[in-house]
């Protein structure tokens, strides 16, 4: 199969199981609950992996998950009865099942994989409300319209959209050239080639029929050289791999090699740095996970304000940056409406259907928004900010490309992209890891060798406060976060004063 | 099927299915081939002050094939379960193997393993975690929670426990058949005392470890839940009383509760022979402990002595035979402080000689290929009596006795890491002298194993481990144990991370 014909095959006819439109109308209509909602994914995946100049494991698979969500309105006294059990710990002791638009609602959710005993599973998730207290996350279901994902029931009518090998057909048919070439040069390929779609289905007791086709893919590649000291990595997300050229990632990964052919030791400190947009992702995916507005809200969050409050509305940092998630960002597409089969602290498993549109979180280099579901930005007074399924910083106006960055530079280290992005001291966000597969020294505008590998220890608040210079955002992948938060565009930055802890021997 | 450790599977087409795709398989000129149907239920529940945040009720069903056809791997997995659907996994396989055969630099084997017959496997526990109501695992929680709301120290408090009880039908074309069950539990609570003038706060978890217990570990069999929860309100104020620590050079006691995370990062994982080849180095890593060292790597001082197995009662690693259908074993991976062995699966073994594996294969659903995978690596205590922690302690005169893990983060060839912990006590002339906060300890593998001057006895000997250790791509997550007595090492490098965040 050629790389130019990627015309997909439709979903094999012989399959046993029913169409997802059917699980989620069975389910329904088996649904006895006061209101239901019903998740059908199917998700369809295909990858090569390799290393040492050989394939090592390459799959296929098809996954099918149904999730059923049942609610139970409650009497008054019923819902009452749990009022204090928060108890003096338990901050203002606030309800929120009794949230503007929400009687009080218990909830629960079942879910399973394959061909799923749709009747069963139903009433698992009615035992599991049965049996569970008033939910502090109710609110009156999402009713059609405007406030609800704006996709049809044309849509919905639609089947899944699957993958297969073919995706990747371009990447593995050149793979056995670019280890050859690998082999003649002394060094090892190894990396990773993914290909899935996601199409999920959601139908509620409220009437919404939504579907989304989500496409999420991955390139990624490492060149070691044969003795293990000099070690790179690329890598890029995208929807089709239409746009991966495994070729143009051999250059360069070929380019950084020959970076590296001096080598520089230099001791921990602080250093200016040029972080490329790979590594902004790195850090700033681990902050946006962090923008919870209740963590805030209670005293326990690097958003939280000395003396009570949220910092929604202070400034974060003195270059003007936006920090941004919109299903409509091109490129980025992401799901425009909420689909959720388990509730959390921002989430709400209420607010299935819920439309997502473009959110801003930082504007202006200020603090715009917190993540909430609907039931605790009711309490707080806030608009509801699910969260989105892409993020991008952007600094307006800004034009360079890292290239740029690096000619304007008198001594900083370029980095490649950071690892092991642990959190170290949630108050101040200080998050740990270590710079991977490429550090450079830049002196007078020139890349002039590699460096050793760094431990550092950085909050990415300071790094956006201590930002001097940002880029033209473009397409990255976190390497960290990637698996999970495929959909990523990041400015290169430049970063003062950035604090590598301690020196890492490993390459 | 009627015994208690197969119910997860009743009902489901087990000979039909794996019948069809090995059959299948072996027409299609596979010289191995090893199929997996496999039930996995998993309950999650978390309560935020008290009041349910989110629970989880899942039933992961599917069907996994995995192939090796002239050197060339390749797998297909699917959640129908049917002959049908069984025989086009091998279609789908084989045809992956022969697409991706021209970019074959090294032909896949495997490492013999005698077939094992029809087999079954249980691990040990009393009360299936996931037949206990909803509302009864909600009760147990708010239980624990508003104990610690009681105080007035505390602010907040997070309840949650993770259950997941899996079954495994695994049959290979050597004729093993094997029938497994396991049954693993995490129950965790976290206090956090905020001081919202400041706009500070600070936390302390339960240090329980998760086992392969069922229901019956929250009831204390294998705990005292109610010891330590009754600990943690006063040990929580004490934390935000204390003073932060001067970053410098200390010797550090430490508790097998944070030294598990330890063993995992810089033994655990550098000790896995695809990492120490390079068959990760574009995810996971690869490792400092080359192959090349096997038998002459000074890996840490002689009192150290690290065993792999996958057989301790309990342990999250433990399992009968792995998903290759090898036997599980115990094997020494440290002695005398020397690197003597590696973890290893069947490709693994056969590309380097050994003639056999010592059975680290897993793959953490059916969906996905299994890949060598850590076993229970654990340091073993000294030998009769040995020391308690206290006697460690005795040899102190400034230092610090680490308790319970919390950050942790080492580099991709596993040399340098960075750990916390859940609390920190002073130790001056021999003696506990109060907890001080904000540490980190930061260290090079080797030279942080060879500062350790003396590990406990039996009786500091505690499993601790993890649901969530990361590797592969697409990532999979392993449940693994680690065991270990307390530790002392000497002149080890302290952080205070409040310094480390100021510009």
């Amino acid at each position: 199969m050629s790389p130019g014909h990627r015309h997909l095959p439709p979903s094999p006819e012989d399959r046993h199981l029913p169409p997802p439109q059917e699980v989620v109308e069975r389910a329904l209509a088996a649904s006895r609950a006061d209101g239901c909602a019903v998740i059908v994914e199917e998700v369809s995946q295909a990858e090569v992996r390799f290393a040492n100049n050989t394939t090592t494991t390459n799959g296929v698979r098809r996954n099918r998950r149904v999730a059923v969500v049942s609610f139970r309105a409650l009497a008054g006294a019923d819902a009452g009865a749990d009022a204090d059990a928060g108890g003096p710990g338990s901050g203002t002791g606030r309800r929120r099942g009794g949230a503007a638009g929400a009687g009080p609602s218990a909830v629960g959710v079942a879910s399973g994989s394959g061909e799923v005993d749709i009747e069963a599973l139903v009433r698992a998730s009615e035992a599991e409300a049965g049996g569970a207290g008033p939910a502090e996350d109710a609110f009156a279901p999402v009713e059609p319209g405007p406030g609800a994902g704006s996709m049809g029931s044309t849509a919905f009518d639609e089947p899944s959209v699957p993958t297969s090998p073919a995706a990747l057909a371009g990447v593995i048919a050149g793979l056995g050239d670019a280890f050859g070439r690998a082999r003649a040069a002394g060094n090892r390929l190894a990396g990773f080639a993914t290909h899935g779609i996601e199409t999920v289905y959601l139908g509620t007791s409220a009437g919404l029929r939504l579907r989304h086709a989500q496409p999420a893919g991955t390139m990624e590649l490492v060149a070691r050289s044969a003795d293990g000291s000099r070690s790179v990595w690329a890598g890029a997300g995208t929807s089709t791999f239409e746009d991966i050229d495994l070729h143009a990632f051999e250059q360069r990964l070929e380019r950084r090699l020959a970076w590296a052919g001096r080598r520089v030791e230099l001791p921990a400190g602080r250093y200016e740095v040029l972080l490329p947009p790979d590594a902004t992702a790195d850090l700033m995916v681990a902050m946006s996970e962090a923008m919870s507005g209740r963590d805030a809200e209670e005293g326990r969050s690097p958003f939280s304000s000395p003396g009570g409050g949220t910092k929604i509305g202070e400034p974060l940092c003195a270059l003007p940056f936006e920090l941004r998630g919109d299903p409509g960002e091109p490129g980025l597409e992401a799901a425009p409406f909420l689909v959720t089969a388990a509730s959390g602290t921002d989430v709400s498993v209420f607010d299935n259907g819920l439309s997502v549109g473009p959110t801003s979180w930082i504007e202006g280099g200020r603090l715009r928004r917190l993540r909430y579901h609907r039931a605790a930005a009711a309490h707080s007074g806030v608009d509801p900010s699910p969260p989105v399924g892409n993020l991008t910083l952007a600094l307006p106006g800004a034009t360079a490309a890292l290239d740029d960055m690096i000619a304007g530079t008198e001594r900083a280290l370029l980095l490649t992209c950071l690892w092991y992005i642990r959190e170290v001291d949630p108050v101040t966000l200080l998050l740990t890891g270590l710079t991977r597969d490429g550090v450079y020294l830049v002196e007078h505008g020139e890349v002039v060798g590699a460096v050793n590998n760094f431990r550092f220890n950085e909050s990415p608040l300071d790094v956006l406060a201590r930002a001097v210079e940002a880029g033209r955002s473009e397409r990255a992948l976190s390497r960290e976060w990637g698996e999970w938060m495929n959909r990523t565009a990041m400015p290169p930055l430049r970063v003062a004063d950035f604090n590598m802890s301690s020196v890492s021997p490993a390459t | 099927m009627t015994s208690r450790d197969s119910d997860g599977l009743a009902g489901l087409p087990l000979q039909e299915v794996r019948s069809a795709a090995l059959e299948r398989a072996r027409a299609l000129g596979c010289s191995h081939a090893e199929v997996r149907v496999e039930r996995i239920r998993s309950q999650f529940v978390a309560l935020r002050d008290g009041r349910v945040e989110t629970t989880v009720d899942d039933t992961e069903i599917g069907v996994g094939l995995h192939v090796v056809r002239e050197g060339s791997i390749g797998f297909a997995a699917t959640v129908e379960l049917n002959a049908e659907a069984a025989a086009r996994l091998a279609d789908d396989a084989v045809n992956l193997a022969a697409q991706t055969s021209a970019a074959l630099g090294t032909r896949v084997e495997m490492a013999e393993e005698p077939s094992h017959g029809e087999v079954r496997w249980s691990s040990p526990y009393e009360v299936d975690p996931t037949a206990v109501p909803l509302a009864d695992k909600v009760a147990l929680l708010e239980d624990w929670s508003r104990r610690l709301m009681a105080s007035d120290r505390v602010d907040h408090v997070a309840a949650r426990v993770l259950a997941v009880v899996e079954d495994k039908h695994y049959a290979d074309l050597s004729g093993t058949v094997t029938t497994q069950r396991r049954v693993r539990i995490y129950p965790v609570v976290e206090a956090v005392a905020v001081d919202a003038e400041s706009g500070s706060f600070e936390s302390m978890r339960t240090i329980a470890p998760p086992v392969g217990r069922g229901w019956e570990y929250t009831s204390g069999r294998g705990w005292d839940w109610d010891a330590e929860l009754d600990t943690i309100p006063s040990l929580l104020a004490e934390k935000v009383a204390s003073p932060t620590v001067e970053a410098g050079t200390y010797d550090l006691v430490i508790d097998p509760s944070n030294l598990w995370l330890t063993i995992h990062e810089s033994v655990g994982h550098a000790t896995e022979l695809d990492r120490a080849l390079g068959y990760e180095a574009a995810y996971a890593g690869t490792s400092f402990a080359t192959f090349d060292k096997l038998g002459t790597l000074r890996y840490g001082s002689p009192v150290m002595h690290v065993v792999g197995d996958r057989t301790t009662p309990h342990g999250l690693a433990s399992v009968g035979y792995d998903d290759e259908g090898v036997e599980s074993q115990s094997f020494d991976i440290v002695r005398d402080g020397v690197l003597v062995g590696y973890q290893l699966d069947r490709r693994m073994a056969a590309e380097n000689g050994f003639a056999r594996s010592n059975g680290c294969a897993f793959a953490d659903s059916p969906l996905h290929v299994p890949i060598q995978r850590m076993a229970n690596v654990s340091l073993q205590p000294a030998p009769g009596d040995g020391p308690s922690t206290e006697e460690l302690l005795s040899g102190v005169d400034r230092g610090i006795y680490v308790v319970g893990d919390k950050s942790w983060s080492i580099d991709m060839q596993r040399y340098n890491f960075q750990f916390t912990g859940q609390r920190f006590y002073k130790v001056e002339h021999g003696r506990l002298a109060g907890q001080c906060k904000d540490v980190a300890y930061q260290a090079q593998t080797t030279e942080f194993w060879g500062s350790l001057e003396a590990v406990g006895g039996r009786a500091t000997y505690v499993l601790g481990g993890a649901f969530n250790c990361g590797k592969g791509q697409p990532g999979q997550v392993a449940p693994v144990s680690h065991g270990c007595p307390s530790g002392l090492f000497r002149g080890i490098r302290v952080l205070n991370t409040r310094a480390e965040a100021s510009r």
